[in-house]
């Protein structure tokens, strides 16, 4: 396994190599896109191999240079599990990518692009084998900064450059809490940076709660967790589309893989943890939904998605802390699996959403919703693709996202029947919160698809056309994993269970996850049929009938036009009205006057509220209470020169006044 | 011997704060010519004996061409081009800079003093003394606004150095003291042409204005 994910690292480093030499553009992206889809197949076929016959962790040291830590390797179920989503996920999008980024070889350094590319997906391979704090620290670096770049590809834009240092400011706050956290564990574990090491040794209470917030701080900020989640709405929509697939889909698991790792340093769970995490993950998925309701922006929708899936995948993981802290091996089981199952399920379908998004701004040139329209009939691929990520997304059968929300499900009424006190409540509030975040993530989805697919173009102009195959094929794929998953939900929970049980650290259970999920197998096929049955009874109906297309009827207007359409935001306005309170809403309303109004508008925007009401004030008065200190920083040399005089003689005299005197 | 090095010490002290108490520029200069001819002189003084080495010697000599000969030159050329003769308006006071540059040779040879150097030093005063002369350039260039004066106080400040490499001469190869001597030749090159240029952009040499190119 050690072997393989080396090799992966390399072959990967080495296509991005090949993308900065190849002297042409064109030729490079495909030659360095073939030799990362390698890489990925690679990584996919071992590390599933390894999943299925569950080969014992291995570890692999070796000397470097550096005065700390050590080049320390190793693998596990948990770190086979994760080069799996890697892989699978960064696979397609590396194709994508090739095929994306050929619309911009003539005004481009596309090979940079690609490269940078290359070593963002070798830092996560090296983030998940990593057994050495320091060497992790350093690629979980190289990762933001390499993101960083990708962020910043349209770097022309202001609102690009603006998401990209929001980015690194929100990366690197999370990675001091990191350099905090593990120079805490060091000292706990007696001088050492080895994961081995800082695993066995138990804490104090008091410490063990300070390095669960540091842990939480550092790894949630990557992972997009509520209210750590703004630079995330900002950089996805600001990246190449393919960019956006890899960070969304498997970058921002990193957050939880690494706080899976940080949990086992901390010594046993305890309840609070738990019930924190579960917290967090209830509202983030319920502001992430909120949220991405308001939107107008395809791929800003999509972004605070994410937020919503992280909340989904952190109540899978308090229930499993909260399973494990309550003796109950089998609720933990479920919580872990379904937390686990759901990284890879959210990163297949959001990858293949955004690169959805992403052939939809090919084609039109925006992202905008209220300017999109009717592109079922020009892109026809791009919509079915679309539609399936966005079934998969919504947690409904027969597709991916179902199989997962099902397990945690199954886990919350398992708390809910089998515990009793607080965490019974609060499993009930996280059934009962899911349910809610389904049915606005329907909503949100019915709203996008529509405004997107559905109608008629709002623009007029433009003349779409659908994406080019190198970007249709990885979709296609993508979407067929997601119903492959749907369909035979066992086969993967094969993957999911070892590293699931690893977790749950208890073997005590008779849960047989694969037997648990078999009978899904027959919901989702019951799905398709009717499906398939109703399509054959519209055949059925419209035989022998005329077929005419016609303009919707428009309640007897004379000259309806396309701009008439239901708007994304009219759409979701009556879903939004109850929850005015948690969104940051601003109306702009110019109401027509008179009995021949002139004009009239109406204009609604929705900030986020952990933002603007609380992240973005305290922000702005702790740059408040630094800029005091730009006094110091004036421009003028001679009083620079002063400053260091004065530090000269200063430091002198100090040094010298603890010498003794010398006659 | 040793009363001769104390005699050139002393000099070397008294030009130091002649530069800082004066305000004409080509006093400035002449000041700075004695004390690169001490500065010369000072090493065969010290460390020579009837054995001299020839390096010792070349040292001299080069030590001499540039910092008597060359440097001077180069400022006055430049002064006569900026066509500046007097420091206008110094951010210290003269009287005021007179009593920082005593107190700062006084701190210098206290520190000289308490120093304890790893190696045994030819004469008590070079230490003090380099390290005043060094603390009174720095002075010289913290509170004067030409750019040619603080040429001046960079210039006085490396002859701090050098005296206080000259302590440690057995130990400093004669090739380093030679690499330095011409980095500091350079340095007053490229001085020279920037205040040519900051003439040039901005028609005078106050350094102080530079501030308005911050961002």
């Amino acid at each position: 396994m050690i072997p393989l994910a080396l090799a992966v690292i390399g072959l990967l480093l080495f296509s991005g190599l090949l993308a900065l030499a190849w002297p042409a553009r064109r030729m490079a992206l495909r030659v360095s896109a073939t030799g990362m889809g390698g890489a990925c197949l690679l990584g996919l076929i071992g590390s599933a191999q390894s999943l299925i016959s569950g080969t014992a962790p291995e570890s692999l040291r070796a000397a470097w240079s550096l005065p700390i830590g050590e080049l320390h390797v190793g693998s596990d179920a948990l770190t086979a599990y994760f080069l799996l989503c890697i892989s699978a996920v960064s696979g397609l999008a590396a194709w994508y990518g090739a095929g994306y980024l050929r619309a911009y070889t003539d005004r481009r350094a596309t090979g940079v692009t690609q490269a940078l590319f290359a070593l963002l997906l070798a830092s996560m391979v090296g983030v998940v084998i990593a057994r050495d704090a320091v060497l992790f620290l350093v690629c979980w670096e190289v990762m933001t900064i390499a993101s960083f770049f990708l962020v910043t590809f349209e770097d022309e834009r202001s609102e690009v450059r603006r998401a990209g240092w929001v980015y690194l400011i929100a990366s690197h706050v999370g990675v001091t809490a990191l350099f905090v956290l593990f120079g805490v564990l060091y000292r706990h574990a007696g001088g050492s940076f080895d994961f081995a090491r800082l695993a066995g040794h138990g804490m104090q209470p008091g410490a063990a709660t300070a390095c669960f917030l540091l842990a939480f701080v550092g790894f949630g900020t990557k992972a997009g967790l509520w209210p750590l989640h703004l630079w995330l709405p900002d950089a996805h929509p600001a990246a190449p589309s393919h960019v956006s697939a890899v960070m969304s889909g498997v970058m921002i698991k990193l957050g939880i893989y690494g706080l899976l790792r940080a949990l086992a340093f901390l010594g046993p769970p305890t309840l609070w943890q738990g019930e924190f995490l579960l917290g967090i993950g209830i509202i983030s998925a319920l502001l992430g939904v909120l949220n991405a309701l308001a939107q107008h922006d395809l791929k800003r929708l999509l972004a605070y998605h994410s937020v919503e899936n992280m909340g989904i995948i952190t109540i899978g993981l308090g229930l499993g802390l909260i399973g494990q802290v309550r003796g109950n091996p089998t609720l933990a089981l479920l919580g872990y699996s379904g937390a686990l199952l759901h990284v890879l399920n959210h990163g297949l379908f959001k990858s293949l959403l955004f690169e959805a998004a992403g052939s939809i701004h090919h084609a039109t040139g925006t992202r905008e919703m209220s300017l999109l329209g009717g592109l079922a009939r020009a892109m026809p691929v791009t919509a079915l693709c679309f539609l399936a990520g966005a079934i998969a997304i919504c947690g409904l059968p027969p597709l991916n996202g179902f199989v997962s929300e099902w397990l945690v499900y199954l886990g919350a009424f398992r708390g809910a029947t089998e515990l009793g006190g607080g965490a019974a409540a609060a499993s009930v509030a996280v059934i009962a919160m899911l349910a809610l975040v389904g049915g606005l993530a329907v909503a949100c989805f019915v709203k996008a698809y529509g405004v997107v697919f559905l109608g008629e173009p709002r623009r007029p102009a433009v003349a779409p056309h659908d994406a080019s195959w190198s970007m249709r094929l990885p979709m296609a794929l993508g979407a067929l994993a997601c119903v492959g998953i749907g369909l035979w939900p066992a086969g993967i929970l094969a993957l999911v269970s070892r590293p699931a049980t690893l977790l749950a650290g208890a073997p005590g259970t008779s849960l047989d996850l694969p037997a648990t999920v078999a009978p899904l197998t027959s919901v989702a096929v019951s799905v398709a049929a009717l499906v398939v049955v109703l399509a054959l009874v519209r055949v059925a109906l419209l035989r022998r009938r005329e077929v005419r297309s016609a303009a919707t009827w428009a309640c007897g207007y004379e000259a309806p036009s396309p701009r008439m359409q239901y708007t994304a935001a009219s759409f979701a306005a009556p879903v939004l009205e109850p929850f005015a309170a948690l969104l940051y809403g601003k109306r702009h309303e110019e109401r027509p006057a008179g009995c021949f109004p002139e004009r009239a508008s109406h204009e609604v925007h929705h900030g986020d509220a952990a933002g603007e009401r609380v992240l973005v004030p305290l922000v702005l008065g702790i740059a408040r209470w630094l800029g005091r200190s730009r006094a110091i920083q004036h421009g003028r040399l001679q009083l620079y020169l002063v400053y260091i005089l004065i530090t000269l003689i200063a430091l002198m005299a100090w040094q010298l006044s603890r010498t003794p005197w010398r006659p | 011997m040793t009363a001769w090095t104390d005699l050139g010490l002393l000099g070397v002290i008294v030009t130091d704060l002649f530069v800082l108490s004066t305000t004409r520029i080509g006093a400035c200069i002449r000041a700075l010519t004695i004390q690169g001819i001490l500065l010369a002189v000072l090493p065969p003084l010290l460390h020579g004996g009837p054995g001299t080495s020839g390096q010792l010697v070349i040292t001299a000599l080069v030590t001499l061409l540039i910092k008597a000969v060359v440097i001077p030159r180069l400022l006055s050329r430049a002064m006569r081009d900026a066509e500046v003769r007097r420091e206008a308006q110094p951010f210290v006071s003269m009287h005021l800079s007179g009593l920082l540059g005593v107190s700062l040779v006084a701190f210098a040879f206290w520190v000289g003093r308490a120093l304890r150097l790893p190696i045994a030093v030819a004469s008590d005063l070079i230490l003090p003394v380099s390290l005043a002369t060094f603390f009174v350039g720095f002075l010289v260039l913290v509170s004067r606004r030409k750019a040619i004066t603080q040429v001046v106080g960079f210039l006085m400040l490396e002859n701090g150095v050098f005296l206080f490499g000259l302590c440690l001469t057995r130990a400093l190869p004669f090739v380093v003291e030679l690499a330095v001597l011409l980095d500091v030749l350079v340095g007053v090159f490229v001085m020279g042409i920037m205040i040519h240029h900051i003439r040039q952009e901005f028609d005078h040499l106050d350094t102080f204005e530079l501030a308005s190119l911050k961002e």
